[in-house]
């Protein structure tokens, strides 16, 4: 089987990022909008056609089998080298046809969102950019190609959060996302290089062996009581929480909401926040058999901790957007905690497959949320929960698949999040009660902050709109359309037969018995969200009064933004770079502006020996000339 | 070989003529007269080549073609150096020393 | 008679170069420059080099000097008296003038040169063979550099001389 027109996948959107950036100001909005959604429906074909491939012909001896493609970039020794290239196996082909299914129908989807905007070719350029990089990061054969494409998202995220530059919070919000992540990075990239420095390879197929030298080996260094594979796994994990918004890196999420939001849709809510989980994945063998799998321990707390955090945040969130991003973190928190508590070997790989198998769900259902939200900015001009209402009436197509969506994340039967949170549940309940009653709880949650969204904009009060709201155009429909559909289709699909650690399709089964808790749990949410929400009614407002000081925190999303502010701005600057800076200026500069300064006026002081005459520079050559045979004669004669 | 006159009184001659020339090069005021002061240089200086070729070492010919050579080259130096003169007289109207001191700070 | 020809001719060129770089007339230089060229070239005929002198004459007794006339005429009237140096840098040039020459003859009559024996005059044919030829210790290779050399001068100078006009 070949496999190798892969590489066209990332490299359509790099040829349209290159046509559409250099003549963003000569290629007119109609086109470019044509070209990119043609570029990615190409992608997104591909993407199909490669997934049926592999998925019904890749397996032998009913092992998927990997298939690489690469070539030697930079070599550092013998073992040691970069590759690039293209590794085709089941999790990475996954990621393809939710990266190109979700590009493609952004793609289409902005063509109605952004028209009339000055920057609109630009804006399909910095998309190209993104899809290029994410399918670049999904592909990648080893942990450099992987951590070059991973900086690439991170600036084209920064590019497209930044989008709107005239806006001062867009351009603050760009550069929080950025410092924060690249924080993180810096994670990572020691992760990586302690991995190169130990094992001398950065290759998967060599990390991930479970046989292989690097595995077997991984007691021989050790570092304050942890083998330093462990601390380079959860350095590297530190990275992937940087991307994916896990605590207590998440703080740049929220605002990167200030981008428009076909790139919340994109970039915060389906492919780049997943970036993490992915890298985890990526990396699952290593994660499981080092050190008895305590970095995976530490993803696995990291992920609950998170899921649970934001979504109590979410709950008390007026910019419906915000709400949509707590809700991203939320889940993905749960794909964290779902690879944290995965076993390696058959039916243990449980939650491996339905971390990834949310990831699926949760990239379609999280897509056309953020779709429908956009949709409704669109109409009515404002992110404000209390802007908003009745507005059913106005926009049917958006209020069913903003429903479709709502009863997906929350865990309805029959709704494609129902099937994947429910293996996430299973896999945690078999191994770690904790993790599985605190997900429990926040499936509970879920349910109804996002039925808190829904009857606040759908139904509630009728408000007295300045403009009629209308309903999206098609180029705008017709992708949420598609992704409602995938919301409910999307459960259905049986992944176990696709995607496990070790490679080996098992069976899963549905545990009716927790599904009906977990199901029970996201109803009773659904139905106080009713309550509170369907009518115009005070009992929200009673219930924030009586609790008050937690209402108040919650609310101030627990004032991790200003411990942050507080550390950098009192403790960095004021300890550090403050008496830095003082030197730099008294000391460093001073002493070179001072050499400058004598040198200055000691040249003025001598400069009116230059006569500016030739025939004196001339006597001053020859009487010196003179003056040396003197002395050279001198000399010679004693 | 002149007979009767050693290579010490021909070299005494060049320096005078060379040390002429320098003492002309330091005191004149004018262009064109500094340029001459130059030939004079050039010309104590081919004499030299071609005494000492003479006196010590007549087997070879080294300082008779470089006597040319300087030669050839001080038409060429004289040819642009009155090139630039008169296209200086163009400029300032005047060759004088002191009216190219634009060099000056 | 060649000895008291060699006096005369010494004389002559100390005489005039000394007029040369001190006449306040500037023709008067010039005309002084042109004597003690030529008696430059008496001194290469003196020493049977008799090529050289020839080049000398022409060259210079023609080439240059016709120039620097030219040159004269072009931007001088022909009585315009040059400018007075000041005595004081008179003394100081003539002071390192002075000191140098001594410096050098000094130097020279130090030295002890030993006169070769076996003296032959040298033939215009042996120059010609030395000029062109390209074996051992031939000097075509800066014959050719000068003759380029030349070329580009002539090019630089019609150039530069043709310069700019002031009204532009």
């Amino acid at each position: 089987m070949d496999f190798s027109y892969t590489i066209l996948i990332p490299l359509i959107p790099l040829a349209l990022f290159v046509i559409l950036g250099i003549f963003s100001k000569k290629i007119p909005a109609s086109i470019s909008g044509w070209m990119g959604s043609i570029g990615l429906g190409v992608t997104f074909v591909l993407s199909y056609y490669a997934a049926y491939q592999y998925y019904l012909n890749g397996k032998v001896n009913g092992v998927y089998q990997p298939f690489i493609y690469k070539y030697n970039w930079m070599n550092f020794t013998d073992k040691l080298h970069i590759d690039m290239g293209v590794l085709i196996d089941p999790i990475s082909v996954m990621m393809l046809v939710v990266v190109s299914t979700i590009s493609f129908m952004v793609h289409l989807y902005s063509r109605g969102y952004m028209k009339g905007d000055d920057g609109y070719t630009r804006f399909f350029a910095y998309l190209a950019l993104f899809s290029f990089s994410m399918f670049g990061l999904v592909l990648a054969t080893n942990l450099f190609q992987i951590y070059i494409f991973w900086e690439l998202v991170g600036a084209s995220s920064f590019l497209l959060i930044g989008y709107y530059y005239t806006k001062p919070s867009a351009v603050s919000a760009a550069k929080k996302a950025f410092i924060v992540t690249r924080f993180a990075d810096f994670g990572f990239l020691v992760g990586i290089l302690i991995i190169g420095y130990y094992t001398g390879t950065w290759d998967f197929q060599e990390l991930n062996n479970p046989e292989g030298s690097v595995i077997t080996n991984w007691a021989s260094t050790s570092f304050m009581g942890l083998s330093v594979l462990t601390w380079a796994l959860i350095l590297i994990f530190m990275g992937g929480a940087g991307k994916s918004a896990m605590l207590p890196f998440h703080i740049w999420l929220p605002d990167a909401m200030e981008g428009p939001t076909p790139v919340s849709a994109l970039i915060h809510a389906a492919t780049m926040v997943v970036a993490g989980v992915y890298l985890v994945a990526r990396l699952f063998p290593m994660y499981y058999f080092i050190e008895d799998g305590f970095a995976l321990q530490v993803v696995a707390y990291v992920g609950a901790i998170s899921s649970l955090f934001a979504a109590i945040i979410a709950l008390t969130q007026n910019d419906i957007k915000r709400v949509l991003a707590f809700s991203t973190m939320s889940q993905i928190g749960y794909m964290m905690l779902a690879l944290g508590v995965s076993g390696y070997h058959g039916h243990d790989g449980l939650g491996f497959m339905a971390s990834m198998f949310h990831l699926f769900t949760h990239a379609m259902f999280k897509g056309l949320l953020f779709l429908a939200a956009g949709s409704v900015i669109h109409a009515i001009h404002s992110n404000y929960l209390q802007d908003m209402g009745g507005l059913r009436k106005y926009m049917p197509i958006t209020h069913i698949t903003f429903l479709i969506a709502a009863l997906s994340i929350s865990g309805v039967p029959f709704f494609a999040g129902f099937f994947s949170k429910d293996e996430i549940l299973t896999a945690a309940y078999e191994n770690n009660i904790l993790i599985y009653i605190s997900s429990v709880f926040v499936a509970g949650l879920t349910a109804f902050y996002m039925f808190r969204l829904y009857f606040g904009i759908f139904w509630g009060k009728d408000k007295e709109y300045e403009h009629t709201p209308h309903e999206s155009p098609m180029s705008m429909t017709i992708p949420m359309m598609f992704l409602a559909f995938m919301s409910i289709a999307g459960g259905y699909i049986h992944f176990s037969k696709y995607i496990s650690p070790d490679h080996m399709p098992f069976e899963a089964h549905l545990n009716y018995y927790l599904a009906a808790i977990a199901s029970t749990v996201g109803l009773i949410g659904i139905v106080l969200a009713f309550i509170f929400y369907k009518k115009e009614n005070n009992l929200s407002e009673r219930f924030s009064h009586a609790f008050g000081i937690f209402y108040k925190w919650t609310y101030n999303k627990f004032y991790f933004d200003e411990i942050y502010l507080f550390v950098t701005k009192k403790i960095i600057f004021g300890l550090v770079a403050k008496p830095s800076a003082w030197f730099d200026k008294n000391v460093v500069d001073a002493s070179m502006i001072g050499i400058g300064n004598v040198t200055e006026s000691f040249s003025y002081k001598i400069k009116g020996m230059q006569s500016g005459k030739f025939q004196d520079y001339a006597m001053g050559f020859i009487s010196g000339g003179v003056v040396i045979a003197i002395v050279v004669f001198y000399l010679w004669i004693n | 070989m002149i007979e009767g006159i050693s290579i010490y009184e021909i070299l005494t001659l060049s320096s005078i003529v060379f040390f002429v020339g320098v003492y002309g090069f330091f005191t004149r005021e004018n262009l064109i007269t500094v340029l001459m002061s130059i030939e004079l240089i050039l010309n104590a200086s081919a004499l030299n080549f071609v005494i000492i070729n003479t006196y010590l070492y007549p087997d070879f010919l080294q300082g008779a073609v470089f006597s040319i050579f300087i030669i050839a080259m001080a038409a060429a130096e004289t040819a642009l150096a009155i090139a630039i003169i008169i296209n200086l007289y163009k400029l300032v109207a005047s060759v004088e020393v002191k009216d190219t001191e634009k060099l000056k700070y | 008679m060649e000895t008291i020809l060699f006096y005369i001719l010494s004389a002559l060129i100390v005489v005039f170069s000394i007029a040369s770089v001190s006449s306040r007339k500037i023709l008067r230089a010039v005309t002084y420059l042109l004597f003690v060229l030529i008696a430059i070239s008496g001194i290469y005929f003196l020493v049977d080099y008799s090529f050289l002198g020839a080049v000398q004459l022409t060259v210079y007794g023609g080439g240059v000097i016709v120039l620097i006339i030219f040159s004269v005429l072009l931007v001088h009237h022909i009585e315009l008296e040059l400018e007075v140096t000041p005595i004081k840098r008179k003394i100081i040039a003539g002071l390192i003038s002075v000191v140098g020459l001594g410096i050098t003859l000094w130097a020279i009559y130090t030295f002890p040169f030993t006169n070769a024996t076996n003296y032959k005059s040298i033939e215009v044919a042996d120059i010609g063979r030395k000029l062109l030829g390209y074996g051992d210790g031939g000097f075509i290779l800066p014959f050719e550099v000068i003759s380029v050399l030349l070329l580009a001068v002539m090019v630089g100078a019609i150039v530069i001389a043709k310069g700019k006009k002031l009204n532009e």
